[in-house]
């Protein structure tokens, strides 16, 4: 394997496991693949002008990696290359006459230039109708975050043309579990939110779970079972250094990180039976939020900080409760449906997204928080694991297609629907990362 | 408190050790009040590979079922299940031992929801054991909820097997 594990002996709730990681993406073959299944009814036309390199040598095609970007949003229509009539590289060079024949409302050039040893890329958005420059930027960084700079470029240009901040540069956490010879290998990666280099975070013979982005996005909490019994842990993505946070008998589940980064709502069954419980990170500080006999648990935090939304059949059957951490009062949020689990918001606050069960049927589906107003996504058997884009915009879940786990992404409008499947193993549990930039 | 923690990739060859070591271990203290010819069986066969039975650790062992299925959704203990039970607190009085009883759930349904009820399941045996008298104190419930199936496919018949406890 691509990574080393380096465990030393270790005292509970001290730092002690040294995880070394070699941050090399893993083979081609383990990336995840996008294909667009359904667009929007009416995307804004745009063409992505190769860059020009001018001699410097880059292993990837920027341009195509913004159209895949644009494309992906659901919301863009891309102009071919082969119909290009002139790759400009600024806006001087450019023919709006051609762009126009081609139908684009749009026209993105741009080139490189070495910079000290760093690349440099300068970039525009025209505006062909105007035959004006919308903008005109510039990125620099190493060969090694050419993707990076592809993916600032989409998240500039989606921002303006669509006046909602781009999730490009953003990340995905997943697991997968690869068969091998008659056992699971788990393993928690992180990738690009296109399922571009994907990295290793942690590998093990026993079961990995539900992981957690930290509101920095530096690191993930997450349930690991190479203990014996599952255990919560906190992980630096750069050094990869951990610490097992809980060791209690029975359940230590369902990891959320509050939004101000300093505490943890999670699941203990410690007293007897699922209940949510707060742990303070700087402390260690832990205290009891839930009191029920029924199983409690999945707890996701409001934007606010203030407020939990949690699953919990205490009233017989699971149902999205709501429980406000100051007076502890909790309040049933979901009526429609005998199965609704797994919250998790949106960040307008107002639309919460969940995983609904109609006629034995799993659908990620949302409710309107406002009007009541609930809309199915998606309509697979076995769709599970929402997790909601931090633009709002878009949400990846993990469904079954040929009795094997994926991933697929919709859009919260059900307009724009993706695969990113994977070519081996089984992948679950998708974690969408924070804004990162 | 210590945790020992092997590295990883370690503890699956440990595991296949144990079970290879379990599979070895000669059937001679079979509780005396049941009589099970697949047991008698087994020992037969075991006499054949003499060498390899002789030099395996003595460990006293029972043939009861010890998978234990539930219904969709459901933690109750069926009917069936009790016989078995019955005979493993027996055995467990007589025969003291820590035992785990690994809960499982189906594929459907959410992930952590699932955990919770692979728990519900395991301490629905748990409370059996100890109704029948068994020490609280030498059973530990440990919920692996949707993650480990024991047969893979998305039909009722492999969901039927995955809702499960077993004991260990």
């Amino acid at each position: 394997m691509l990574f080393r594990l380096l465990v030393t002996a270790k005292t509970f709730h001290s730092i002690a496991v040294v995880m070394v990681l070699v941050f090399t993406p893993v083979a081609a073959w383990g990336e995840l693949v996008i294909r667009v299944t359904q667009g929007n009814d009416k995307p804004t036309i745009i063409a992505v002008a190769p860059m020009s390199t001018n001699g410097i040598q880059v292993l990837e095609d920027i341009s195509a990696i913004v159209e895949s970007d644009l494309l992906r949003s659901g919301l863009f229509k891309i102009i071919p290359r082969q119909n290009m009539l002139a790759f400009p590289q600024n806006a001087d060079d450019v023919y709006y006459r051609d762009w126009r024949l081609l139908g684009s409302e749009y026209l993105v050039v741009g080139g490189l230039k070495d910079s000290e040893g760093k690349i440099e890329l300068s970039f525009s958005l025209l505006d062909v109708t105007s035959q004006k420059t919308v903008f005109k930027h510039r990125v620099t960084g190493t060969e090694a975050q050419i993707r990076d700079l592809a993916h600032l470029v989409s998240d500039k240009v989606y921002k303006e043309i669509t006046g909602i901040r781009g999730i490009f540069s953003t990340r995905l956490a997943y697991v997968t579990a690869e068969l091998n010879d008659d056992k699971f290998i788990y393993r928690l990666n992180v990738s690009d939110s296109d399922g571009a280099r994907e990295q290793l975070v942690l590998e093990s013979t026993q079961p990995i779970m539900s992981p957690s982005w930290s509101p920095k996005g530096d690191e993930l909490a997450y349930v690991s079972f190479e203990t014996g019994r599952p255990a919560i842990w906190r992980q630096r993505l750069v050094g990869g250094q951990r610490i097992q946070l809980t060791n209690f008998s029975g359940l230590n589940g369902a990891p959320s990180w509050a939004p101000d980064g300093n505490k943890l709502a999670l699941v203990l069954s410690k007293d007897g039976n699922p209940e949510i419980y707060l742990l303070d990170l700087t402390s260690n500080k832990l205290s009891r939020l839930t009191r029920h006999f029924a199983i409690d648990t999945e707890p996701t935090w409001t934007p606010d900080g203030k407020s939990l939304l949690f699953t919990s059949d205490r009233g017989g059957t699971p149902q999205i409760y709501k429980l406000t951490i100051a007076s502890k009062v909790v309040e049933r949020i979901t009526f429609k449906g005998n199965y609704n689990a797994r919250p998790s918001l949106a960040p307008d606050g107002r639309t919460l997204v969940v995983v609904h069960r109609e006629s034995s049927v799993f659908h990620i589906a949302t409710l309107d928080l406002k009007t009541g107003r609930m809309l199915e996504l998606t309509e697979t058997r076995l769709d599970e694991s929402p997790t909601v884009a931090p633009n709002g915009a878009m949400l990846i879940y993990a469904t079954k297609q040929g009795g094997r786990g994926v991933l697929s992404a919709v859009s919260l409008d059900a307009g724009v629907k993706y695969f990113l499947p994977a070519k081996i193993g089984d992948v679950r549990e998708p974690a969408w990362s924070p804004f990162l930039r | 408190m210590n945790i020992s923690v092997t590295k990883t990739g370690l503890s699956a060859l440990c595991l296949s050790l144990v079970l290879a070591g379990c599979s070895s271990t000669p059937v001679e203290e079979t509780m005396s009040d049941i009589e099970d010819t697949t047991v008698q069986t087994v020992e037969v066969e075991m006499e054949a590979e003499a060498t390899a039975v002789e030099e395996a650790p003595v460990e006293p062992t029972m043939s009861a079922a010890t998978v234990f299925y539930f219904d969709f959704d459901k933690a109750l203990l069926k009917t069936e299940s009790r016989a078995a039970l019955v005979e493993h607190a027996a055995f467990l009085m007589d025969n003291p031992r820590s035992i785990r009883l690994e809960g499982h759930a189906d594929e459907r349904g959410t992930r952590e929801y699932n955990m919770a009820l692979g728990e519900s399941r395991g301490n629905a045996v748990k409370e059996f054991l100890v109704l029948q008298g068994v020490s609280p104190s030498m059973i530990e419930v440990i919920s692996y909820g949707e993650e480990q199936a024991a047969s893979f496919g998305s039909s009722d018949a492999a969901w039927s097997m995955n809702r499960r406890v077993e004991l260990k």
